[in-house]
């Protein structure tokens, strides 16, 4: 409880902290894509449904943005449209993808999200083909405050992704998020229990797509329109990434791991160029060596030693206790 | 769209036959590609995503050898022995690791290996595409054919990707050594009690399976781009051709290659726009009517 209030305090806190625009790019780079790793989490880690797709709905929210502010709409009436149209769009593509599990899933949400990136290459007049869609940040204006750059840029996004991760946390904590764990451990009891499987995980899809649409109107902010990049498959590649490095089990760990992921980025760029190199081998040695994501690895590490003391008298070590153990017993 | 383009194309026998031997060819390469991870998945159950990296890594080694060499039939070959030994060592340092974690960690470790793969032919041949030109031996003018031409080169494409393609379907149907790989697929456990070493088959078809995509980035070379992140899309067709055929099914995997192939080719003057699109769209389809595909292996129970 405590984390989950401090987290967001020291995110609207920063402006306060530090006036450097730097810092505020990059924080602000770092909640966006945090966003979107968090949505996507409530289907990898809540769920346990493998999305490859979640870049269509990021992308949808960005462009759906876009069109509105070209239109001459407002802010808060084009943020609320296109988060409407991304969450129109998971309905219906998650009514088709949730029939199906595993790694089927995965392959379903990527059609659905290849199609789409296509279709916005096609769609020249309506998408901006190639050179995709800017809008003059000048236009961007709540009231009389122009949230289109600098610290009010920054004010806006860290708000609109406060807002978005409450939400998200209320939900995971809820009952409804006691649901989705179920489904994810074991289907067939939930479905005994008279759960209804199929619309748990569509209201899931569904919930994690709108967020996500969210991040992807975030998104415009931080480049000044909507690009074909954004609906690539690379965007949900690296929310995936992101989630891997920040922790499945930890509700603000894909905030961590898009923050590890950017300064990685940013660094090796600046320093040697071999991003691929450097994150390649990192994902391998994370992989390989620990096989979870490092803070699911430490997090478990820390509740184990919290456990012990409180113990009396010697208890069987099982193999879900100890990380080594399991290992040996794997390889037996 | 410009379908009247197309229906222009098959009235004429010309258009018929160039269109029909390119997707052909298109079909073969993707064939070969994908027969490679479809008996990987197969056998193992599991998602090779690094597949298309050994594709790339063929047209590598393959200019290397022939820039080298001068001799294209010794740089495809070379190509070949070096993506099977590439998976090899694939196997014994990734797959073997996270083969029973999380389908996740096995993704997420193949990603591992494209990045530092991609990186790593941008250290040593640059970040722009190499290329390799059509080589000396297959410089000769072009089979007439029902009025359409065609490169000798196709022939000889078309030839040694159906000579493999029959030479992996006997490898695996005809011989023990196929036999034994089929065992272990079905029930290791009982495979490893009859003496047969799991872990050797499990390492020999990783080897096969990516030879096959290296043999296909190798034939591929002359005509497509040898680029830095080439293997990606490769993979997302050979997924596509895998979804479509049937997870695990050979024979499917041939026939979801000849739509495609054929979707490409005709579609390039029909909806030159939209191929790619179209063969996600035919993804699509089979996934929502039957997920499993359309020749699957995986309905055991």
């Amino acid at each position: 409880m405590l984390t989950s209030l401090s987290v967001p305090l020291l995110i609207l806190a920063l402006p306060l902290l530090t006036g450097r625009a730097a810092v505020l790019d990059f924080a602000a780079y770092v909640l966006v894509y945090g966003l979107l790793a968090m949505s996507l989490n409530l289907l990898i880690g809540s769920t346990g449904l493998v999305s490859f797709g979640h870049a269509m709905f990021f992308a949808l929210g960005a462009y759906g943005f876009s069109i509105c502010i070209g239109k001459g709409w407002g802010v808060p009436l084009s943020l609320l449209t296109a988060t409407a149209v991304a969450m129109l769009a998971s309905v219906l593509v998650g009514a088709f993808c949730v029939r199906l599990q595993h790694t089927y899933f995965s392959f379903i949400t990527l059609a659905f999200a290849m199609v789409f990136a296509n279709t916005v290459d096609i769609a020249a007049s309506i998408s901006g083909g190639d050179s995709g869609l800017t809008i003059n940040a000048s236009r961007l204006l709540l009231g009389s405050v122009n949230v289109g750059a600098g610290t009010p840029r920054y004010w806006f996004i860290a708000g609109l992704f406060t807002l978005s991760a409450l939400l998200l946390l209320v939900i995971v904590k809820s009952s409804f998020g006691t649901t989705l764990r179920l489904v994810r451990d074991n289907a067939e009891r939930a479905a005994c229990l008279g759960v209804n499987v199929y619309l748990t995980r569509l209201l899931a899809f569904t919930l994690a797509g709108t967020f996500a649409g969210v991040s992807g109107v975030l998104a415009t902010f931080l480049v000044a329109g909507s690009y074909p990049s954004m609906a690539a498959w690379t965007t949900s590649g690296d929310a995936i990434f992101v989630i891997l490095l920040g922790g499945v089990n930890l509700f603000w760990g894909p905030l961590l791991g898009s923050a590890i992921l950017r300064g990685l980025i940013d660094f090796t760029t600046v320093s040697t160029g071999h991003t691929g190199l450097v994150l390649g081998t990192l994902l391998l040695l994370i992989v390989l060596g620990l096989r979870q994501s490092p803070m699911d690895y430490l997090l478990a590490r820390l509740r184990l030693r919290r456990h012990r003391p409180a113990a009396t008298g010697p208890q069987p070590i099982t193999p879900a206790d100890d990380p080594a153990l399991a290992t040996k017993a794997r390889h037996a | 769209m410009e379908l009247s383009l197309l229906v222009e194309c098959f009235s004429s026998l010309a258009c018929v036959t160039t269109q029909t031997v390119t997707g052909l060819v298109i079909a073969l390469l993707l064939f070969l590609v994908a027969s490679g991870l479809t008996l990987v998945f197969g056998v193992l159950r599991i998602t090779n995503f690094a597949h298309g990296t050994f594709y790339m890594a063929g047209g590598y080694v393959t200019y290397a050898v022939y820039t080298a060499t001068g001799s294209f039939a010794l740089a495809v070959a070379a190509a070949a022995a070096a993506t099977m030994a590439g998976g090899a060592l694939f196997e014994r340092t990734v797959i073997r690791v996270v083969k029973d974690s999380d389908p996740l960690m096995i993704l997420l470790a193949c990603y591992g290996v494209i990045l530092i793969v991609d990186d790593l032919v941008k250290l040593i041949w640059g970040p722009a595409a190499v290329s390799i030109g059509m080589p000396e031996s297959m410089r000769l003018p072009p089979v007439q054919f029902g009025g359409g031409v065609i490169p000798v080169y196709y022939l000889v494409l078309m030839a040694i990707s159906a000579i493999v393609g029959l030479l992996s379907w006997y490898l695996i149907n005809r011989t023990s050594f196929g036999r034994a790989v089929q065992a272990v697929s079905e029930l290791p456990s009982m495979a490893a009690a009859l003496g047969l070493n799991s872990r050797f088959y499990s390492l020999a078809v990783i080897a096969l399976g990516c030879g096959l995509a290296g043999l296909a980035g190798a034939l591929a070379s002359p005509m497509r781009a040898v680029v830095p992140g080439g293997g990606f899309s490769i993979l997302i067709e050979s997924f596509v051709v895998t979804v479509i055929g049937g997870m695990g099914s050979i024979v499917g995997a041939l026939l979801a290659a000849l739509v495609l192939g054929m979707t490409r080719s005709y579609g390039s003057i029909g909806f030159p726009m939209f191929t790619e699109g179209m063969t996600f769209l035919a993804m699509l389809v089979v996934l929502i009517v039957k997920p499993t595909g359309l020749f699957s292996i995986t309905e055991k129970r």
